[in-house]
């Protein structure tokens, strides 16, 4: 590669990651702003910081967000990993095509349209068996799990399809049952990108807020809903310190676990040159 | 005898806990994916009416007591006779085909540097660019609103370098949107391309400019060619979810810039015209069903 040549790499990457990162740390600078107007600097302050964790309705819809999250992220775990199961390792079954199809629309499904037909349904469902009662933290949650449980599937896929077979094959040739195949051999090899779908399920369902306007009712504010009304009305600082925080945490969390991700590559890239020496 | 019925017994429990391990999952899609959308197709075919629910019932008894299945199209008609739902499907595919490219014409050249970078330095990168696509996705749009205001960051810079002298408008404008949505999706379309390059085979570059190929020649004749199907991948992620966008156009749009996602949300929350909105949206899924298809199917091929 000439020096020109890596000179045009370096210019590109530069421009894309300041794209990506300049609007963002903006967003966080103006967080420290006091003046009430965003964009005008009135010195440094943590006065917003203060409204914000006074503001008794963004502390009711961080929980109900975070608890959305949870329920959220452990169902889409378990039901997306057994369609990933499912589809790598049984082979053909009828109504796999559908199957297919099903797990890689929510991928790409405009969440307008997700929403408005899962709203749909939970009222065609209540008017025939008075289920659901009401909408808020149920029906978001269910909302939630329909297309995280995609995302986790996709994941567990890849992770199963670069799998061998071999110890699976080995145990069962030793006698044990698909059962304990399944919970001694393969899933404790699934277990990093289970909690990597977990992760991403629950940001996921944090970061919603289409879907969860649609399938909520009444009373039922989950954090990007109320961000959503505040904003809408144009900038407010308050949720410049909210959004600091929320990405700040986020950046924290993804490094963590990119390093940790990174670490157990390397053992294991050890390990294996150790056994190939020995 | 024994032996062989207990065998049996075993391969009946093993053949019903693999279909409990498909059966889960898939009747949890069917009730709550694939069922929905019959739900919307059926009220689609309904009539408004003042009442709870707000449209009429499919089936219904007439007067002299016979069961009739009613079907009205008349919403769709309504769609296609009104300008102002067409121009909104022609808008919304505009744009998000405009964003689309825009996305393509700057992630491509990311893409390929993180590829042609070293493995360490191309880990970070890769961990850059994801980690934009875990935080909020709505705080990301949020931020773009503090830049484009008419007294934001980028009208404050052009009027302190002396370059303008009164700001000039982008928040609430077309521009905004285009921006909102590259500057969302476009992490979208780099990791699918990157995905595609990685596989590329160096050798073949080399082999290219050893045989006396210019650099815009190989890119053109080997590499372009290769990486068709990490560009198409990557468009429909970003095509696809663009034209139903509703958070972008609503908040950098305002009321000015049309996109069918917006006219859906708005026509089900303020206008409760449940008929029309279900139409409306079931035309924006027949618009997206042969693209979506093309994605799984780029999928499926690049799993094997």
């Amino acid at each position: 590669m000439g020096p020109k040549r890596s000179r045009f790499m370096f210019s590109v990457l530069c421009f894309g990651l300041a794209f990506l990162y300049v609007p963002m740390v903006l967003l966080v600078f103006y967080s420290f702003n006091h003046s009430k107007i965003v964009p005008i600097w009135g010195g440094f302050s943590l006065r917003w910081y203060k409204v914000l964790f006074q503001s008794e309705d963004v502390w009711a819809a961080a929980i109900l967000s975070f608890k959305i999250a949870f329920v959220n992220a452990t169902f889409a775990v378990m039901l997306g990993t057994l369609a990933a199961l499912a589809l790598v390792r049984f082979g053909r079954f009828r109504g796999r095509t559908l199957f297919t199809g099903m797990i890689t629309a929510p991928l790409v499904m405009p969440e307008v349209i997700t929403g408005l037909s899962l709203l749909l349904l939970f009222i065609g469902l209540q008017g025939l068996i008075g289920w659901p009662a009401e909408r808020g933290f149920t029906t978001i949650t269910i909302a939630h799990i329909t297309f995280s449980m995609a995302y986790v599937a996709v994941i567990i896929q890849s992770r199963l399809s670069g799998m061998h077979m071999d110890l699976e094959e080995a145990a069962q040739d030793l006698g044990a049952r698909p059962i304990r195949v399944l919970f001694d051999v393969t899933l404790p090899r699934l277990a990093p990108g289970m909690l990597a779908g977990w992760l991403l399920a629950f940001t996921l369902s944090l970061d919603d807020l289409v879907i969860a306007s649609f399938t909520t009712g009444p009373g039922s504010n989950t954090l990007p809903i109320l961000i959503f009304s505040r904003i809408r009305l144009g900038l407010r600082p308050d949720i410049n310190a909210l959004a600091t925080i929320i990405i700040v945490a986020i950046t924290i969390g993804v490094i963590l676990f990119g390093w940790i991700m990174l670490r157990q590559q390397r053992q294991r890239e050890r390990e294996i040159q150790q056994a190939a020496l020995n | 005898m024994q032996r062989s019925r207990f065998g049996h017994l075993v391969e009946r429990l093993q053949s019903s806990w693999k279909f409990l391990v498909i059966f889960i999952p898939y009747a949890w899609l069917l009730i709550f994916f694939l069922a929905p959308f019959f739900m919307v197709l059926k009220i689609s075919l309904a009539e408004l009416r003042i009442a709870s629910p707000p449209f009429t019932p499919m089936i219904a008894t007439d007067p002299s007591g016979a069961t009739v299945i009613r079907l009205i199209f008349d919403n769709f008609g309504y769609l296609l006779q009104d300008s102002l739902y067409l121009n909104t499907y022609l808008s919304s595919l505009k744009i998000s085909i405009g964003s689309t490219l825009m996305c393509l014409l700057i992630g491509y050249p990311i893409a390929y540097a993180i590829v042609r970078s070293t493995p360490v330095v191309r880990n970070i990168l890769l961990l850059m660019i994801i980690l934009p696509f875990w935080t909020s996705f709505l705080l990301r749009v949020y931020a773009w609103m503090g830049l484009l205001a008419d007294q934001g960051t980028i009208n404050d810079m052009l009027i302190w370098l002396g370059l303008i002298d009164a700001p000039i408008r982008m928040l609430y404008t077309e521009f905004a949107v285009y921006v909102g949505i590259v500057y969302t999706y476009l992490p979208f379309m780099i990791l699918p391309l990157y995905a595609n390059m990685e596989k590329l085979d160096a050798s073949l570059l080399e082999a290219a400019s050893d045989l006396g190929a210019k650099p815009v020649t190989t890119f053109l004749t080997v590499v372009l060619p290769l990486t068709v199907p990490g560009i198409a991948a990557g468009s429909l992620l970003v095509f696809i979810p663009a034209t139903g966008e509703y958070v972008i156009p609503d908040l950098l749009g305002g009321g000015n810039v049309l996109m069918i996602g917006r006219v859906l949300y708005n026509e089900f929350n303020a206008n409760t015209d449940w008929p029309v909105a279900s139409a409306v949206a079931i035309v924006l899924l027949l618009l997206l069903v042969l693209p979506m298809m093309l994605y799984q199917h780029i999928q499926s091929k690049e799993a094997k």
